[in-house]
């Protein structure tokens, strides 16, 4: 099974690689990413960039937005392209299948996450030096790199689920889209809520500490991936992605 | 020995339409099988069913002895498929599209590159492995989808209008490759197309499907017999009596004269020999006499004919 998953996630990075047309294409797109996340944010917060969570928690996300692109092509763009028939008629497994191409997706985003996280590291320490290097507080730098996992995981699986019930690359990019400004748009909403509801909730927020709501918020992303994942290794059925 | 292919009420609905309705035949192990339709009659949706790609929603099918129902996974493995479309990964290369199916099947390393030379080789491909496969002419991409199909050396090979795109010079050499298949290696080939003549020269059983029903299976000689027996006569001094002596005959079905010359339409199993000593009785001068063989392509036509 592994060597199955494995020579999936294999193809799947040679299309990653290949997906702008060329390979230099593509590392030009990821140089612009990483620049970003790992040396533009960094240089305009300063050293502050390595001891303050805010600034790292918020831009690992980034890169993350790689991975939309990557999965909703994923079974998607197999179809449109008439390559998951034939796919599908050879003797990999469908887990192997199903999981090749979300272990791709995930290293490919995950990956990108912890450069940039590191690269931001090397800018701080080239651009504020003096007193020896400095590195992140190793809890932010631990929670950083499992939020980036986890949320990989979690972009992967829903666009998985997602990309296995579209026609098109195209079609599954905008239904993901509009999944994930449905989630931005969440803390407007609870703003919106009624001051019976929201104050309570604000009020117990309030009193938890940061190791707790990073807990917290660590331990939901588990379940909503498993509980994905799941969902996509039902919803994987050779006959029904056949007659989708 | 058992069939590679056995069918029984094979059904697949959709909805209110019948794909596959209630198909039953065998396909021996070491030949190459034609499974012939106008488009649209369920060739597709059967291979779908032999592969277990599809359930079916009655009777039942066993490749190699498995049930298509509970065995797909063992049953592809010792297949190849060159489905609908050629399924080329066309963002990477020719040698890429080999080297991953060739690893989904387990091939050693040596191995792949060795088959992959061998049979990109053998299609004239061998210099452009390393192309990305998107700029390459239809005719390219199937032979490379026949390649990819033939990889891993599998037992049976489902090969949907393989020639679909080729010139007639790779068409022919793609036919020789595939008798050779068969003949040498015992490979099973199981061929849809809608080229006839090809099918009769490849194949040595065919079945005929339209509208989900199979309309015959057997040899394309007695499919061509069964459905054109006739006698092609050239000649002079035929006239309208001999002509409605011919007609007596109670297994002669038409008389035609035709470009100087006569056909005469005979019942599938009936014998030549007495038409010709009719005419010969009647005083007709034969410059040549010559039992008619119809094609299969005018059986296949009779056949789907017959059924409307």
């Amino acid at each position: 099974m592994i060597t199955d998953i494995l020579t999936v996630m294999g193809k799947e990075f040679k299309e990653i690689f290949l997906l702008r047309g060329s390979v230099r294409s593509t590392l030009i797109n990821l140089a612009i990413l990483l620049g970003l996340a790992g040396v533009v944010f960094p240089l305009q917060m300063g050293a502050l960039w390595l001891t303050n969570p805010t600034g790292i928690l918020t831009w690992s996300w980034l890169p993350l937005f790689l991975v939309m692109g990557i999965v909703a092509d994923s079974f998607a763009g197999e179809r449109e392209r008439h390559t998951l028939e034939t796919l599908l008629a050879s003797r990999l497994p469908d887990r192997a299948i199903l999981f090749g191409k979300i272990s791709a997706a995930v290293l490919y985003g995950w990956g990108m996450a912890v450069l940039a996280i590191l690269i931001g590291a090397v800018t701080v320490n080239i651009a504020y030096p003096g007193g020896g290097l400095k590195f992140y507080p190793l809890n932010i730098f631990a929670g950083a790199v499992a939020l980036s996992l986890l949320a990989a995981l979690l972009i992967s699986s829903i666009g998985v689920l997602v990309s296995l019930r579209s026609a098109t690359t195209r079609q599954a990019y905008q239904k993901m889209s509009l999944a994930f400004l449905a989630v931005w748009m969440l803390p407007l909403v609870l703003q919106l809520l009624p001051d019976s509801i929201s104050r309570p909730l604000f009020q117990a927020l309030s009193q938890l500490n940061l190791r707790q709501l990073a807990a917290g918020g660590l331990g939901l992303l588990v379940i909503a991936d498993i509980a994905l994942l799941a969902a996509a290794t039902r919803r994987f059925r050779r006959d029904k992605l056949i007659l989708d | 020995m058992n069939p590679v292919i056995r069918t029984q009420d094979l059904a697949r609905h959709f909805g209110s339409v019948r794909a596959v309705d209630g198909i039953s035949f065998d396909v021996p192990a070491g030949i190459a099988f034609g499974f012939l339709g106008p488009n649209g009659a369920g060739k597709t949706t059967t291979i779908r069913l032999l592969l277990g790609l599809l359930e079916p929603s009655a009777g039942r099918a066993e490749v190699f002895g498995e049930d298509t129902r509970t065995g797909g996974a063992r049953i592809r493995e010792q297949c190849g498929a060159l489905l609908e479309h050629t399924g080329l990964y066309e963002r990477l290369t020719a040698e890429d599209n080999l080297e991953f199916y060739g690893r989904a099947w387990r091939m050693s390393a040596a191995e792949r590159q060795a088959r992959a030379r061998e049979l990109l080789d053998g299609f004239g491909l061998w210099e452009r492995r390393k192309e990305i496969v998107n700029g390459w002419s239809r005719g390219m991409k199937q032979k490379l989808a026949v390649a990819r199909a033939l990889f891993h050396h599998p037992k049976l090979v489902f090969l949907d209008e393989p020639t679909a795109g080729l010139d007639p010079v790779a068409a022919a050499a793609l036919r020789d490759d595939l008798q050779t298949l068969v003949s040498r290696q015992g490979v099973t080939v199981f061929l849809t197309t809608h080229n006839l003549p090809e099918a009769e020269k490849l194949c040595s059983q065919v079945a005929v499907i339209r509208q989900g029903r199979l309309l015959a299976v057997g040899s394309p000689q007695s499919l061509r017999g069964e459905h054109a027996n006739r006698v092609e006569v050239v000649g002079r001094n035929i006239s309208e009596a001999t002509l409605d002596a011919l007609r007596a005959y109670p297994d002669v079905t038409g008389v035609e004269r035709a470009n100087g010359g006569l056909t005469i339409n005979l019942r599938p199993e009936a014998d030549s020999a007495p038409i010709v000593a009719t005419l010969i009785q009647h005083g007709a001068l034969l410059d040549e006499v010559r039992k008619g063989r119809a094609s299969l392509e005018e059986a296949f036509l009779d056949l789907v004919e017959e059924e409307k």
